[in-house]
Order: structure tokens, then sequence, then C-alpha cells
């Protein structure tokens, strides 16, 4: 298969930049011994080059649909890029320090471009429903030509498949900052499998109660804002019992 | 270059964004239009002969110029070498229209953009950062300004 290694190549080596980028070991195919190079990060492409100041990489990893170990290895600091499938080559890799290989593990497991697009997907939603409104669930979210029905578990699957890195510190789900009302009971979400529902739609915050008063930004055709210019005081009172019901609903499912 | 071409084979046969008949011609001098089978997959496009299940090739979109040509007609072309074109021809406007929009907005570097983007946005009118919740605000590929 031809690929268009000359803008693969300009693509790697020109000044656009890396999502990381430093020198790791790599081991060989057939024989086991480790060769360093440096390897650049761009996208959800790794490419590697013999020396740092080398024109052109050796080669290249696409890393769709890859995952990262770490690896219980003689070397120190090993991990591993494996893909599924019979016969799939799993790069092993070596890094010169702890911090290097946290550092690789991390920005590897995420760099499909798959993930990128759940992470964008998720904010365009959530962005969408707070200009135009839940609109009774997650209704709103059908309006798009590429409609893409969330995966119940993607996006925990993708952190899921993180290696036990030093966590980051449990955050309460989103809801608790714009929540103004303290809960005293409530354990901090630190798995992520409650920002789904049960339906596999992700579970949004309620709307914040300040909100931009322009009608401009929040847009003319949303039903349910067109006919409130009216008064502030009405529009108040409207999202507040908007934000009860939201509240309401997810404490019930929660 | 060396490259993981079993993955890429792999990839060949995921869904598609986009896929259909088109007449594409190589930047090759005397190449003429042929029909293929166009695959759009993530930044990918791979181009099929019509009765093959493994792709001629694959293009990897980035840094790469989505121009419409004459009728029907696009080209896609990259950005060292901005004269070396391929260009597909499509059945219709509309269709030819849709396919520009899409493979402007298959690269990786655009999805990067929209995300910061709509962070951005999203931090502007709540004074959250949308991506704390999903543990990945430090992330050197999600920021504004220059990386590494």
């Amino acid at each position: 298969m031809k690929l268009n290694e000359r803008s693969l190549a300009f693509y790697a080596t020109c000044d656009s930049p890396a999502d990381n980028a430093g020198f790791l070991y790599k081991r060989g195919e057939r024989h086991t011994a480790y060769h360093r190079r440096w390897f650049v990060l761009k996208g959800n492409m790794l490419f590697y080059f013999e020396e740092r100041e080398s024109r052109e990489p050796v080669g290249v990893i696409v890393l769709e649909g890859c995952t990262v170990e770490l690896c219980d290895s003689a070397e120190e600091f090993t991990f591993a890029i494996r893909f599924s499938g019979a016969k799939s080559r799993t790069y092993v890799l070596a890094a010169e320090s702890q911090a290097a290989m946290e550092s690789w593990v991390k920005s590897l497991s995420r760099a499909s471009f798959d993930y990128m697009r759940l992470v964008v997907r998720e904010l365009e939603k959530q962005l969408e429903e707070m200009r135009w409104g839940p609109a009774g669930g997650c209704g709103g979210c059908q309006g798009s030509p590429t409609s893409w029905k969330p995966k119940p578990s993607g996006l925990e699957r993708s952190l899921e498949r993180l290696p036990p890195l030093p966590a980051v510190l449990p955050k309460e789900n989103g809801c608790a900052v714009w929540n103004n009302v303290p809960e005293a009971d409530r354990p901090p979400d630190t798995s992520g499998c409650s920002r789904y529902d049960s339906e596999g739609n992700p579970r949004l915050p309620p709307l914040p109660l300040r909100r931009r008063a322009s009608s401009s930004e929040v847009g003319s055709t949303g039903a349910a804002v067109a006919e409130s210019t009216s008064t502030f005081c009405q529009l108040h009172e409207r999202y507040g019992r908007e934000v009860a019901q939201l509240r309401q609903d997810w404490l019930e499912r929660r | 270059m060396r490259y993981n071409e079993r993955e890429l084979l792999s990839l060949a046969r995921q869904p598609a964004e986009k896929a259909a008949e088109i007449l594409m011609r190589l930047p090759k001098k005397g190449s003429v239009l042929k029909k293929r089978l166009v695959k759009l997959v993530v930044n990918f496009l791979f181009y099929f002969r019509t009765d093959e299940s493994e792709p001629i090739g694959a293009l990897l979109l980035e840094h790469c110029r989505i121009a419409k040509e004459e009728e029907n007609v696009f080209s896609i072309s990259f950005i060292e070498e901005p004269e070396r074109k391929y260009c597909f021809e499509c059945d219709s406007e509309e269709q030819c229209r849709e396919w520009i929009e899409a493979l402007k907005r298959a690269s990786y570097e655009f999805m990067r953009r929209s995300l910061i983007f709509y962070r951005n946005e999203i931090q502007k009118m709540t004074g959250k950062d949308p991506l704390e919740q999903f543990g990945i605000s430090e992330e050197a590929r999600f920021q504004l300004g220059t990386r590494k």
C-alpha cells in the first residue's frame, strides 16, 4: 500500500508543535536489542528518527486503535504499544526515567483520533446544551447530521486503558461546582462510571443559574428562549425551574 | 519509511466517515482519471480499486489543502508541494461540496483546534474548564499556546 511518504516526512519534521518528543529505546522486532531513537508524537502518529537531527524519520507508528501498557521487564521504564488482532506487532519502548515513561504513556494512550473526537463531541454537546437548553434530555443531540450516539463507556474505556499512574485527585462530578446547594453526603466520583446514565447518555450538570442575558448569544431559534425576551425575572424564574427539575432528575438517577 | 502496515490495513476496513466511488487521478505526470473506491477513516483517505478489498494507497490528511477545481472536481495537495495535486471528479456538485467539507474537517489538527475552541467557549460561559472532569486539562495537546 502506498503512503504519501513525502508529506508524512514533512509533517514529522516541520515546525508544527509536537505533542511529545524525546529519546526512547525501541526494542527490535527480531533481535531483542534496544536501539535509541528520537521519537516525535504528532497527533495519532508516532515518528522515530535515527538521530534528533535526522532529516527524515526511519519509521512511523500509526497509533489508531492501540493500547498502551506498562511492562514487566528486566529493563527499567519499559512500556508497550499494543494492537489487537493476530500477528499484530507489539512495540516495546523504554524511557530514560520514570517521569519520561509516565509522560509518554499518558500522551500515547490519548493520542488516537477517536479519543480526540470523543472529547470534541462531548464538549460540542455541552456547548449546544448551554446555548439551547437541554431540550428534553438528550433530544438536542439528535440534530447533527453526522449524528453520533455516545458509546456508553467510550470515555471510561479510554480512561481504563491508562495504567495506574499517580491518579488525578478524585474530582466531584462536574455538577458539584454548579450546584449551589451543598450536598452533604455525596461521595466523590472517582471511577467516572456515574458520568453516564442508564441509557448511555452522558449526564450533564444542571445549567448554571448565571446566564448571559444577551439573546443574540443564546440564539434566536431555540424555542425555549425565543418567547422569553420579556423580563429578566421571568427568564430567571423559568431557568430556575428548569435547573431545579434537572437537579431533581440527576439526584434520582445517581 | 517503515510503518505498521497491518494496522493501517485494519484501519482501512473500519466503518468510514464517508465512502464513495469517485474518479481519481494521481499527481504523477500522465496520470488519468480512474474509478476508485475512496474511503475516509479518521485522518486517512484510503483508495481502492473498486473490486479489491485492500487499498492501493492511503493519504494522511494533515497539513493538506482541499480545493475546488473545475465543475464536480476537487483536489488534495500538501503544504510542502502545493502543485502536486490528487484530483477527484465527483458525480455532482453536491457530492463534490460534501467531500470538500468532510475532508477539511478530517485532520487531527482541525479536531484539536475545535476542541480548544469549545473548551474556551465553555470556560468563558461557565468559568469552569470542561476538561477538568476528564482529568486531562494539563495535556499538552489541549493547550492553547505553543506546545513542546
